[in-house]
């Protein structure tokens, strides 16, 4: 196998209980994630996002399949042999230790000399941008600082791997953003190979090089975020993946019929029978004249660079587009509008 | 400026609603201490009492003895061996409460929501029946003839009886038994509010189950054990029907040394100074454990 990757997760499966009370939390995933990668597994919660983390951490032990670290099979290792560390969705900062034991734990804890733990502490909290708030104790210091202190206290035994569980879940917008950042570029600097789980998709699109699309226990799809996004694999992904329109349609001599008795011509991609097409919102483009499509607009928001028409079309069905505000005429609601789609921007999926 | 008015005279308002409390605490609890203190520094009585003569010789009879013929002045062993007896007894009764008592009460914050008022209510049980009864039924276990001793003598894992009640290891049997409860609440308490995710992100930073204990629940939950602790040495240092039942006549601890005097002893300042000494005791442990909790937690 490749000296490439981090972590081999091979089949792994996860059930809860036994007999008829069994919940599977995890199918039987498989996913190879590289080293210095930043990976963001991406789901809806009670997807087995978390419960793959915990079993890459150690706090779970899969109920079948393996996973390997580096090309080390560490399945049934528990959490303190694995040179991977957790930064907690609640944060869990030990209350009795200042900020800087906090960080010095890991490294004390796999006896470094007391000498090396504080240089290491100190560089890792001027890596956060903590080095004044090294005497504190965790609850006199903000949620964001105390994201930072988690992130530190992860970072300063310089695992192989670094997992995430949400942790930004708990701050606000504006912070958020700026952690999204400086996580990034702290993935950069360190060359640490990143596991994030989220139930954001803009943070998934945003920070990733392969985002991993979990529902139900199973891996959907794994890829950069522009092939997520482009060519997601079924509805959904794509509907789970920014906002899409979807059509349902039936392939008829190369083109596909919809709803509303059109023909439209798309890449069909071999599929036969009952299709979806998914159709982002972008590539809906509105115009006064006859087009491809026409329809009613039942609703305009006018979101200032963007505005988003939802227009009824004659089956009953709706698309919406967003249009640059300034690229045409401002319409109204109730205004019948001709509608172009980008044909080749159209995904066919198999209904 | 009008809005501290009725802040003010809801102070008073108070004050003058806890005088009740306060008189009574004054005459119930500091009155008789008082006295106690006053006794200890006064003459004993020919037969029993004080005489209103000022005298160190309550104090003095804490720890030494003047020989009746030659007037010489040593230690008195005696009083010395209850004073150790005592101490170590507690401090034991302290020891075995503490590592029974963590396990059971971690066993009872962690069984969910529902079960868990069941378990402290077992726990709780021996506080609404009588100490004395409970100290009896104790002496039926392990008496020559009792449950412990037949049982094993039926099953030939001994011989012949062994002895148990009137020594040292009866006295601690009961004590331990007795005051078990006062562990187990205090550290359920602290348990209970215990974040256990943080055990998780110890084992996560390259902690073992040891290190893990040491350096992250015991820190946390350390409020919990110090205060456990000083419930069960305080009551265990003055201990006075456990170690007159199941210790027999002649292993005393300062509680029965106490009453001797005060009784048969017929020298109350004697009794009164052993008083003082035990108070001062308790006092003190009381006095740590607020330092250490105070320090633990600077905001609150």
């Amino acid at each position: 196998m490749s000296t490439n990757i981090a972590v081999d997760a091979r089949n792994v499966g996860k059930i809860y209980g036994n007999g008829a009370g069994a919940v599977t939390a995890l199918g039987d995933v498989s996913i190879a994630i590289e080293k210095g990668e930043f990976f963001t597994l991406l789901g809806p919660s009670g997807c087995g996002k978390t419960t793959l983390l915990r079993c890459i951490a150690g706090f779970e032990t899969p109920t079948t399949g393996t996973i390997h670290l580096s090309g080390r099979d560490i399945t049934y290792d528990p959490p303190y042999q694995r040179p991977v560390n957790t930064v907690f969705q609640s944060y869990a900062l030990f209350p009795h230790l200042t900020v800087a034991q906090n960080v010095g734990f890991g490294l004390k804890m796999q006896g470094t000399p007391a000498s090396d733990v504080a240089k290491a502490v100190e560089r890792v909290l001027a890596l956060v941008k903590l080095e004044a708030f090294a005497d504190r104790l965790p609850q006199q210091l903000s949620g964001g600082q105390q994201q930072r202190v988690a992130l530190a206290r992860a970072l300063a035994p310089e695992p192989e791997v670094l997992l995430l569980d949400e942790p930004l879940s708990a701050l606000d917008l504006k912070l958020r953003k700026e952690m999204q950042s400086e996580l990034k570029r702290l993935q950069t600097e360190t060359g640490i190979t990143f596991i994030f789980v989220t139930h954001d998709q803009e943070e998934a699109l945003t920070m990733s090089n392969r985002i991993g699309v979990m529902s139900a226990g199973a891996l959907l799809q794994v890829g950069t975020p522009h092939d997520i996004y482009e060519s997601p694999v079924n509805r959904f992904v794509a509907d789970f993946i920014g906002e899409t329109n979807f059509l349902e349609g039936e392939v008829e001599g190369g083109q596909v019929r919809i709803g509303t008795g059109d023909l439209l011509a798309v890449d069909l991609n071999g599929e036969t029978g009952g299709v979806t097409l998914a159709i982002r919102p972008e590539q809906v483009s509105v115009k006064a004249a006859d087009a491809q499509l026409s329809g009613k607009i039942t609703e305009a928001t006018y979101l200032g660079t963007d505005t988003h028409y939802t227009i009824g079309l004659g089956d009953g069905s709706h698309l919406v587009a967003r249009v640059q505000s300034n690229s045409v005429a401002a319409f109204g609601v109730g205004d019948t509008v001709g509608i172009a789609i980008d044909a080749k921007a159209v995904q066919v999926l198999k209904s | 400026m009008s809005r501290q008015t009725p802040g003010r005279s809801k102070g008073l308002n108070g004050w003058l609603l806890s005088t009740p409390a306060l008189i009574l605490l004054l005459l119930a609890a500091s009155g008789p201490l008082l006295i106690v203190a006053v006794y200890s520094v006064l003459e004993k009585g020919d037969y029993s009492g004080v005489r209103w003569i000022l005298s160190g010789e309550g104090w003095f009879r804490v720890l030494f003895e003047k020989d009746i013929f030659d007037q010489t002045i040593s230690l008195a062993d005696a009083n010395l061996s209850i004073f150790w007896r005592s101490f170590k007894l507690s401090i034991a009764t302290t020891v075995i409460t503490f590592a029974f008592g963590l396990p059971t009460a971690w066993f009872i914050a962690t069984r969910p929501a529902k079960s868990r008022a069941f378990w402290l209510f077992l726990i709780t049980i021996p506080f609404w029946t009588n100490l004395l009864i409970r100290t009896f039924a104790i002496m039926e276990v392990i008496r020559n003839q009792g449950i412990l001793n037949t049982f094993l003598m039926h099953f030939g894992l001994i011989s012949e009886p062994i002895q148990i009640l009137y020594t040292d290891t009866a006295v601690l049997m009961g004590m331990t038994y007795v005051y078990l409860p006062l562990m187990v609440l205090p550290l359920y308490a602290a348990i209970d509010r215990f974040d256990f995710r943080l055990i998780e992100a110890g084992y996560d930073l390259y902690a073992s189950r040891w290190q893990v204990l040491r350096g992250v629940i015991l820190p946390i939950i350390k409020p919990g054990i110090i205060a456990g602790c000083i419930l069960v040495f305080i009551p265990s240092l003055g201990a006075y029907v456990t170690p007159r039942v199941l210790g027999g006549g002649k292993n005393m601890m300062i509680g029965n040394f106490i009453e001797l005097q005060f009784g048969q002893g017929q020298n109350w300042p004697l009794g009164a100074a052993l008083s003082t000494v035990l108070l001062l005791v308790v006092l003190v442990s009381l006095l740590v454990y607020t330092r250490a909790s105070s320090r633990d937690n600077p905001n609150g």
